[in-house]
């Protein structure tokens, strides 16, 4: 039985080795060897880029392709023009018709002539820090999206690149003054800005800007609550999405520095208006403002008639409000 | 005039550097920037190929577009140069190019990164063909003196083809049927919006 055996298994290799030796030589005629290579195509539909190995020093150029620069194009020359420019000629064109039709906050009742202490120069010095930061930091800013088409033709290369390397990098360099001072900001002022049901009442009165109106209001009133919280929020989202860009390849590709720039840019144009709505009412949008910012006291009418609740505070009538320190000179002049 | 463009035939790139190399020494490009390098993708497995990549002098070049001072330009023939010294290294090109072509001397230091380098196809930049300005800020000009780029000059198996796009989609194109078989011209849709059937 085993001498059977063992031929049928010889028939079976001898039968198995002259299939192989006549199929063979026909199928490497046919060869293809683009039939299972890498399709360029296929990479991109499967992954959006096309990433492999460099044998030179620089890994990051490992990535060969990634044609999704294209949106981001779209992005930084189509939509974010639109957004900031409706945005910001919005806040504008609106700001003025309110100015021409309704016009400035008057104090109602008069100076009262005395004073009563709304900042300390260490508040005051964190403001304008901040403040002259954000001015350059959205001029330069803006250059960078509108500059080409608006300046460019006007002063003409030369000229426009030289501004720009500087703006640049004033741009570049005030970004730690102005993030400390975002910091320094939302520790300074998170007692006061939490929001309560007082502010709710605010809105509903429409804050007092339209009419004779003037809702309660501790030391800060439901508009300046919005502005402080789009400070540290606006604030501090364009700071981390612009180390990210500052940084590159810190923790990013290219792709998440295109995110980073999308994130960066809205952000910022919002921030933008919604900083143009508060230099004008900070300014010549409402009588006696500005010198809560300037000299650091306010009128004691003026604190009555848009913060009466925080004047009562001060004048020590009532508790304080948001369990912080508030500084001790209610005193007159 | 002549549409210069780039097309590598990764079926018969054979990851050598040469044209790395090449680059490098013909521009005395600065350490740590590579105007070309090769990309060998699945590497090791079957199907492996390499390509050769540099910037690809798009049709409506995405650089260009974004570059927030407009320090691009496209020549006569259709490559795309760029002036160093409008350039203010804000990183845009870099963001948008498709082929990770533009580079900056200095990766860190607060975000100046200095002046965008890349690829010029050989065809230097804004000042005066083969003056010593040009060669220390884009290197030699080979076109000016009628020479196609030298990464493509001296590709030891021909893989690197420059030159004429009509002409050198007409040279791949033989080499497929002749062959039989091609992997595309790779880029060339992201690049200038075409293929090559094969």
């Amino acid at each position: 039985m085993t001498s059977f055996g063992r031929f049928i298994r010889l028939a079976l290799g001898a039968w198995a080795l002259l299939i192989c030796v006549t199929v063979a030589p026909a199928s490497s005629q046919q060869v293809n060897p683009t039939a299972s290579s890498v399709k360029e195509q296929q990479l991109l539909q499967e992954l959006h880029r096309i990433q492999g190995r460099v044998s030179i020093p620089d890994q990051r150029s490992g990535v060969l392709e990634q044609p999704q620069g294209r949106e981001w194009r779209e992005f930084r020359n189509v939509t974010l023009p639109w957004i900031g420019g409706i945005a910001i000629l919005g806040m504008i064109v609106g700001i003025v018709i309110f100015y021409l039709t309704v016009g400035m906050v008057r104090l109602e009742a008069g100076r009262s002539g005395r004073a009563i202490v709304r900042f300390n120069a260490f508040e005051r010095f964190v403001h304008w820090l901040t403040a002259t930061c954000f001015i350059v930091l959205a001029i330069s800013g803006l250059n960078i999206t509108f500059g080409r088409p608006l300046l460019l033709p006007l002063i003409g290369f030369e000229a426009f690149s030289e501004w720009s390397q500087w703006a640049k990098f004033a741009h570049n360099y005030l970004s730690f003054p102005f993030t400390i001072g975002v910091v320094v900001i939302f520790l300074m002022w998170i007692g006061g800005n939490i929001p309560s049901k007082v502010d709710i009442e605010w809105a509903k009165r429409g804050g007092g800007l339209i009419g004779h109106d003037h809702p309660p209001a501790y030391r800060f009133n439901g508009g300046q609550k919005m502005i402080y919280w789009i400070v540290v929020v606006g604030g501090g989202l364009v700071s981390a999405s612009g180390y990210a860009l500052m940084f590159p390849f810190y923790g990013t590709g290219i792709e998440g520095m295109q995110m980073a720039q999308i994130v960066h840019s809205i952000v910022a144009v919002l921030f933008v208006a919604a900083m143009i709505a508060h230099i004008y009412i900070g300014t010549i949008g409402m009588e006696g403002a500005f010198e809560a910012m300037g000299t650091g006291e306010v009128d004691v009418n003026w604190a009555r008639e848009h913060h009466s609740l925080w004047l009562d505070e001060q004048m020590g009538r009532t508790g304080p409000n948001d369990g912080r320190p508030q500084p001790a000179t209610a005193a007159a002049e | 005039m002549a549409r210069m463009k780039f097309l590598c035939d990764a079926d018969r790139c054979i990851e050598c550097n040469a044209c790395v190399t090449a680059c490098k020494n013909e521009h005395e490009v600065p350490w740590g920037i590579n105007r070309r390098r090769v990309v060998t993708i699945s590497d090791g497995k079957p199907g492996e190929r390499s390509i050769s990549m540099a910037c690809m002098h798009c049709t409506d070049a995405p650089c260009a577009a974004v570059c927030p001072v407009n320090c691009f330009y496209t020549t006569a023939d259709a490559v795309v140069l760029h002036s160093k010294d409008l350039c203010i290294g804000c990183g845009y090109c870099f963001y948008a190019c498709p082929f990770g072509a533009p580079q900056y001397p200095k990766v860190g230091n607060f975000g100046s990164r200095g002046k965008m380098d890349k690829c010029t196809y050989c065809a230097g930049g804004p000042e005066a063909d083969g003056s010593k300005e040009e060669y220390e800020k884009y290197g030699a000009n080979r076109l000016a003196e009628g020479k196609l780029p030298l990464c493509a000059e001296m590709c030891s198996t021909k893989s690197l083809l420059a030159g004429d796009g009509e002409i050198i989609a007409q040279i791949y194109k033989e080499r497929v049927m002749k062959r039989g078989y091609g992997s595309g011209a790779w880029g060339w849709k992201t690049a200038y919006r075409e293929a090559i059937e094969s």
